[in-house]
């Protein structure tokens, strides 16, 4: 697998190119809000991706560790904040659905002029 | 071993993202996403970021899914509720005009960066400092950003009274 290794920061980086495309795909095409929540989710994890290849493969010359680490404790604190917005996306979702008695995305027109 | 794996995981993760996308029911979703979640902690691994790995599985595979499937079953959509599934013949040919362009467009951009093979491969050089372990993230996060990492117990703090505050109605 000689090609995999001539490029192989290109395959990661790549993936997650591929992988936020499906997601903001996913946030333009499907109707369902809680699909759309996860098509986040996934690009997301797609930008995660992207700061663990660049942390493992970077650009620049020699410097210590802990700077590249940087790209891991980026991770962590996006980790962190998916969480968050998972919560609060979902308790949105419920509210409307209680008013509403729908959760596709077509009928939440409330703040339209 | 290492190009085998990769190609394995990545389309794993792939199939898994396009489930999501492609699925009616959220509860099939819901569980590809996993999927893809795990496999994703295998790349991860490749990565030489362990630590980020099992936080992957622990956090997003085990923590957010069991809230969005929680949420889902709460729902309890009925057939005729989940919406109409119009995958017209231009809709399939767009999505898979996007990720495809948008992955050739990546590999062709990333060319000029990426001349030869990767010229620092992290992995290797910091092998025996424990690169990605617990230990030198955790040096990482609690000496460079521990006011980073002090907010985000805050940002925790506001999140779960807002999907309280959210949810509840009537309080």
């Amino acid at each position: 697998m000689d090609f995999f290794h001539a490029h192989q920061a290109q395959h990661y980086l790549v993936l997650a190119a591929l992988l936020f495309a499906l997601g903001a795909a996913g946030v333009v095409l499907r109707r369902n809000a809680i699909i759309v929540l996860m098509s986040i989710e996934l690009m997301l994890n797609a930008v995660n991706l992207t700061f663990l290849s660049f942390s493992r493969f970077p650009l620049v010359p020699n410097s210590p560790m802990g700077n590249f680490l940087h790209g891991h404790t980026a991770v962590f604190f996006v980790i962190a904040t998916a969480a968050a917005e998972a919560a609060v996306g979902l308790a949105i979702i419920i509210a409307v659905f209680r008013s509403r008695t729908s959760i596709n995305v077509d009928e939440f027109d409330t703040l339209k002029l | 071993m290492e190009a085998i794996l990769f190609y394995i995981f990545a389309i794993g993760v792939l199939a898994g993202g396009a489930m999501v996308v492609l699925r009616r029911n959220p509860i099939y979703g819901a569980l590809s996403l996993v999927g893809c979640f795990f496999f994703l902690a295998g790349i991860y691994l490749l990565l030489s970021a362990p630590l980020i790995a099992i936080l992957q599985i622990i956090i997003y595979a085990g923590a957010v899914m069991v809230l969005f499937v929680f949420v889902i079953m709460l729902l309890n959509l009925k057939e005729e509720e989940l919406g109409e599934s119009t995958w017209t013949f231009w809709k399939g040919a767009g999505l898979a005009a996007v990720v495809l362009g948008t992955g050739i467009i990546a590999w062709r951009a990333l060319g000029p960066a990426y001349p030869g093979a990767p010229p620092y491969d992290n992995a290797v050089r910091f092998a025996g400092m424990g690169f990605g372990g617990a230990k030198a993230v955790g040096r990482t996060l609690y000496l460079a950003s521990v006011l980073p990492f002090e907010v985000t117990s805050l940002l925790l703090l506001v999140a779960v009274v807002a999907a309280v505050v959210i949810a509840k109605g009537k309080i």
